[in-house]
């Protein structure tokens, strides 16, 4: 927060007496910010008590009268499903690999839209596209690159000697999660690398400078100068992302629509809610999910303190 | 001087990769609204492996926009463009009140409304579709254009509040103050001094805004059925003439015209809507 002087001095002074131009501001403060907080809170306050309520109890849309309190069995049922575990799986590696490829990737971008000269604005353009797309779009484009029949993909491998050209890479786990991953990426390294473009743009040129000047090879200044400043950059990019990547829906939807094990956490949850409405099932579900988000968000918010504590010394 | 001149060709060079790995699924993309369906399913009909068709024809665009595609994909677009807009409208008025007193008032609570803007951000969607399809059900939202206007309010305000809070706390304040002394009344001072620095950063947020409305996939196809189904719900949902054709030109060609008006926005936009994505993020 920008603590400026004036604002301290209005703030010993409020301790004495609050004068009636604070007064005033707090009020005019409250009300102006008051709609936009109200609706955040009843719009996702509201559902998620909901979403805790329902997972105590036993519940089908369908069936409401049917409704009756059964603790934690919601919980106990998701938990001892192998369906559970294999979406938890799928989750958490495609989470880590479009997260670490992003980041090089981004980076490597990042860094090329920053020392650039020639055709910069074309670059820094053209790479901002793929973002801008609907990721049902690229998910779609991505799906029948890859078909067979279809698709670019295996007549291009065709090309390469001693391979078959009709590979069906939405037959098994690992093929699909390889072009899940590869449009997810496609679509969000470009906001990686702009939220690492924006930190390169921070770091100290003159420390390059005198890097160079003592005879620090390119790659030891990228280590010891350009890595360290960009550390706050880095670290908002991985939280963003991976809590993005985490919650990964649209890109396995179009796809595979969860086939050979390729369910998300988020796509079992609109499973069992949508397809087959079990509120209650997939309210623990939800909750569940929350919780994963909110430990992962825990870890991130806590390395930061540790960032800003070191900034500021 | 000679240091400066490599280092500029390496940085070219590497910009030739890049660049390809972004264009090519975008031109694959065109190449697939532009093949007939029985150019789909016969790589002949194309050359460089597949990739463009010999005879491009714009049939699919014309099933889409006239034809027996058009029923389905039209409705859909104005769904798009009443939600995202009507979205984007009532999420920037809100954040921009709420900016305005975090940049610019003291008051308590300041940052326990930004937390509260970083904690719903980080609400995975999907959490939220179980409870809000249950109440819509029930009290006759469900398919219906604020259903899910409704929910992008959440999907958008913390973003808005972040973004337009970063750009208000660049404005200089003093000038309204200075304005004042010069004889102006304080809403001549706000109008003619304030709301001009402040338009940018309200304009870029909600660009912003109407990409995260128009990208959302959740919410439209779990909140909607038919009525107010939205173009990426429609997309995925969508069917060929007969239960064993694929409608993929058809698909790619709704895909393309939806996707050029956002390409253009990003032309013209582009140093803003890079501002705005980072400002808010990286400073915050």
């Amino acid at each position: 927060m920008s603590a400026s002087t004036p604002t301290q001095e209005r703030a010993k002074g409020a301790k004495a007496r609050l004068s009636d131009r604070s007064r005033s501001e707090q009020r005019l403060g409250w009300k102006l910010a008051m709609p936009a907080f109200v609706v955040m809170v009843l719009v996702t306050g509201y559902p998620i008590l909901q979403a805790v309520w329902n997972s105590f109890f036993a519940y089908r849309l369908t069936d409401p009268d049917n409704r009756h309190f059964v603790g934690l069995n919601n919980y106990l049922v998701s938990l001892t499903d192998q369906v559970f575990w294999s979406a938890m799986w799928m989750t958490i590696l495609v989470t880590v690999i479009t997260v670490v490829v992003e980041l090089v990737l981004g980076f490597i971008i990042a860094l090329t839209m920053h020392r650039i000269v020639m055709p910069r604005r074309t670059l820094r353009t053209l790479v901002l596209i793929p973002y801008s797309i609907i990721t049902v779009v690229s998910g779609f484009t991505w799906l029948y690159a890859f078909s067979t029949g279809t698709g670019f993909v295996n007549q291009w491998i065709q090309w390469m000697p001693g391979i078959d050209a009709s590979y069906n890479w939405f037959g098994g786990f690992w093929s699909s999660l390889f072009v899940i991953s590869l449009s997810e990426i496609w679509k969000t390294t470009p906001f990686m690398s702009l939220l690492l473009l924006a930190g390169l743009a921070q770091v100290d040129t003159s420390m390059e400078e005198a890097a160079k000047v003592d005879g620090a090879s390119w790659l030891q200044t990228l280590i010891k100068v350009i890595l360290p400043s960009m550390k706050a950059a880095v670290m908002v990019a991985l939280l963003f992302r991976t809590l993005d990547a985490f919650r990964i829906f649209d890109n396995i939807f179009i796809m595979t629509g969860g086939a050979n094990d390729t369910s998300s956490l988020s796509m079992l949850i609109y499973r069992q809610t949508i397809d087959r409405t079990e509120i209650g099932l997939g309210s623990a579900l939800s909750v569940i999910l929350f919780l994963c988000v909110l430990v992962i968000a825990a870890v991130f918010v806590k390395a930061f303190k540790v960032d800003l504590a070191e900034g500021r010394g | 001087m000679k240091q400066s001149a490599k280092g500029t060709g390496i940085w070219s060079v590497l910009a030739i990769p890049i660049m390809l790995w972004t264009a090519v699924p975008l031109l694959w993309m065109l190449s697939l609204s532009l093949k007939s369906a029985d150019m789909l399913a016969d790589p002949d009909a194309s050359v460089l492996g597949n990739f463009w068709p010999k005879d491009p024809t714009l049939e699919n665009y014309k099933l889409i926009f006239s034809g027996g595609a058009s029923d389905l994909f039209m409705p859909a677009l104005r769904n798009s463009l009443i939600v995202c807009l009507l979205a984007t409208l009532i999420s920037v008025v809100l954040a921009m009140f709420c900016a305005y007193a975090i940049s610019r008032l003291e008051f308590k609570g300041k940052k326990m409304i930004l937390v509260t803007a970083l904690a719903v951000s980080f609400f995975p969607v999907v959490a939220m579709v179980t409870p809000l399809f249950e109440i819509w059900s029930k009290t006759g939202l469900f398919d219906t254009i604020p259903g899910l206007v409704i929910p992008y309010l959440a999907l958008t305000l913390p973003l808005s509040i972040w973004t337009m809070s970063a750009f208000f706390q660049q404005i200089p304040w003093e000038m309204e103050q200075a304005a004042q002394v010069d004889g102006a009344s304080s809403w001549q001072a706000f109008r003619k001094v304030i709301i001009p620095l402040a338009a940018p950063g309200v304009f870029t947020t909600a660009i912003i805004t109407f990409f995260i409305a128009w990208n959302d996939f959740v919410f439209a196809i779990s909140l909607t059925s038919d009525r107010a189904r939205t173009v990426p719900a429609a997309l995925a949902f969508f069917t060929g003439a007969s239960q064993f054709e694929q409608p993929t030109g058809a698909i790619m060609a709704a895909a393309v015209v939806v996707t050029i008006p956002v390409v253009i926005l990003v032309l013209v936009f582009q140093r803003r809507i890079v501002a705005g994505l980072t400002s808010g993020a990286v400073k915050g």
